[in-house]
């Protein structure tokens, strides 16, 4: 199978003053195939929101790089639909006219028909002509997701896109995900710092290492598809959740700078 | 319904037995408290009569003499005359032209430039530091350089206003467009929308509400600019107008001038708002 998007020998370091420059992401070696769902999981300050921002082309890599369909990509493109944790609808704008705002490259006529469709595809057609601070925040997300897929992207980018909603919701719309993507079958890349929410989701976890980040292991979720509310509470599921909860649990103890303040209480 | 064995009952229906189980009676003032529109309008009036309340009891009652604080029928009749023989139009013509005239101005070199100095830190890095340098130069200083270079024309007056207000403005709109949450960019980015759209289309819809309510802020300083200007060096206007009552000891006329340049200010704030609510429905809770 052909690789869409490679992270080649990848690493990022930002420029601090009177020392050493801060080594952010060292040496990411990611591979992603056509129509696969990839997580990126990690504890806070790993770098995965940097890593993904750089697969958007709005950070530049210190060394490595990567390419999409065997192009190296310097910027940002049409050919990624980027959806933030942070609400980035214009709130000037009504939901149709913010999924119109990602086809201007298209004819007037086709850009309102387009904008409809994809709003259809979230379920808020009803909802075209409300502007974003009408909407719930699990609505403006949809609205989010609907400008992202109405772009045709050759891969999708979302950084913590649940990030900010409450469980429930997020629940539903890791559902709805998953529906679009069993239908389209998108290339998607999700950050998170959620292990169920990486493993719900995807095919293959990176799970990386905080300070600096890197690539601890890469984890195949080998649960069916399409996969089923109650998945959570299957043997299979635990095990997977285990097994990557123990390969972020010391991180996230890392990166809190918490070991000594929690070795205190296993003391006798 | 009375037994004398019963606990109180309240008004409500509801029944306290004065073992505190009483309902606390809610504080009158609670602090942050809404109150319907039209008890603030009232609240407002009444404030307005007491003014004028204690005007009144100070002049017609004598508290103080007369050519200091006309009355309130000599104010009303001065302005009736100032009114009838036309001047008064004349003046808040001549005034509102000065004083559209300095604030547009201003704000077309402003808006631009203003934008600009916020996206780009090496246009603020080159404009900042000396606009900040000038900024603390009181515009009123200017008056008599500005009337040695040009007379007491309409220029000069241009020229002071725009010294007045643009060296603030300008400031003021950048730190508008700094407000622009970065997410906004970064996603039109993400669009393939390039930095000359990304400033038309997302940065300055963005900073617009901020924008206009900069200008009704800059408006208001034009105002204060304009009448001192008008004071010193002027032959027409409602500021040369009140100039001219002081030499006469023509009190009633003084305060009436005044009035009607606050009503003239209060006319254009409420005008900027105005703007704001029918330019901005997306701000409103309930939109359109």
């Amino acid at each position: 199978m052909s690789d869409l998007l490679v992270i080649d020998h990848l690493s990022k370091s930002f420029p601090k003053k009177k020392s050493d420059n801060l080594l952010v992401l060292d040496d990411i070696n990611v591979h992603l195939a056509e129509g696969e769902f990839m997580a990126l999981l990690g504890a806070s300050g790993c770098g995965k929101s940097t890593l993904l921002r750089i697969v958007a082309g709005l950070e530049q890599p210190t060394s490595g790089g990567v390419w999409l369909d065997g192009h190296e990509l310097v910027g940002p493109g049409r050919d990624r639909g980027m959806v933030f944790q942070a609400y980035t609808l214009y709130p000037w704008l009504s939901a149709l006219k913010n999924v119109e705002f990602a086809l201007s490259d298209r004819p007037a006529r086709e850009r309102t028909d387009t904008a409809r469709e994809y709003l259809d595809v979230v379920g808020l057609a009803e909802f075209a002509d409300h502007y974003p601070s009408q909407l719930s925040g699990g609505m403006q997300q949809r609205v989010a997701i609907a400008r992202a897929l109405a772009l045709r992207p050759r891969i999708l980018l979302m950084d913590e896109p649940f990030g900010a909603l409450d469980a429930q919701t997020r629940g539903v719309m890791q559902e709805l995900l998953l529906s679009i993507w069993e239908r389209d079958r998108l290339s998607v890349l999700f950050v998170t710092h959620d292990v169920e929410e990486s493993l719900i989701l995807s095919d293959r976890v990176c799970v990386l290492a905080s300070r600096p980040g890197r690539v601890k292991e890469i984890v195949e979720v080998t649960l069916p598809r399409p996969r089923m509310f109650g998945l959570q509470d299957t043997v299979e599921f635990r095990d997977l959740k285990h097994h990557v909860h123990s390969l972020i649990h010391d991180e996230a103890v890392r990166a809190t700078g918490l070991e000594a303040v929690l070795a205190r209480g296993k003391r006798p | 319904m009375t037994t004398g064995l019963d606990p109180t009952v309240t008004p409500d229906g509801s029944t306290s037995s004065g073992q505190g189980l009483r309902r606390k009676r809610r504080r009158p003032y609670a602090l942050y408290e809404s109150i319907p529109t039209k008890h603030y309008v009232s609240i407002a009036l009444i404030s307005f009569a007491a003014l004028l309340a204690l005007w009144s009891a100070a002049s017609y009652g004598g508290w103080v003499q007369n050519l200091f604080l006309p009355t309130p029928t000599q104010v009303w009749q001065s302005a009736v005359t100032w009114a009838s023989d036309g001047t008064m139009w004349d003046d808040v013509r001549i005034s509102v032209t000065r004083i559209l005239l300095g604030f547009v101005l201003s704000t077309v070199v402003a808006v631009p430039v203003g934008v600009l100095m916020g996206v780009n830190k090496r246009i603020e890095a080159a404009v900042e530091p000396p606009v900040d340098f000038i900024r603390y130069m009181p515009a009123v200083a200017f008056i008599p350089l500005t009337l040695i270079w040009f007379g007491t024309t309409e220029t000069q007056k241009i020229v002071i206003l725009f010294i007045g207000v643009f060296f603030q403005e300008v400031l003021l709109i950048m730190d508008n467009v700094k407000n622009v949450p970065r997410p906004f960019v970064d996603m039109a980015y993400t669009l393939g929308i390039g930095q000359v759209k990304t400033i038309m289309k997302v940065v300055v819809p963005s900073s617009l509400p901020g924008i206009v309510d900069t200008l009704r802020i800059c408006m208001g300083w034009a105002w204060t600019y304009l009448v001192v200007v008008e004071l010193v060096g002027a032959n027409s206007g409602l500021g040369f107008r009140i100039q001219s009552a002081q030499r006469y000891l023509d009190t009633p006329q003084i305060l009436i001038g005044i009035v009607v340049i606050g009503i003239l200010g209060l006319g254009f704030d409420f005008a900027f708002k105005a703007i704001y609510r029918w330019s901005f429905p997306y701000l409103s809770p309930q939109g359109r």
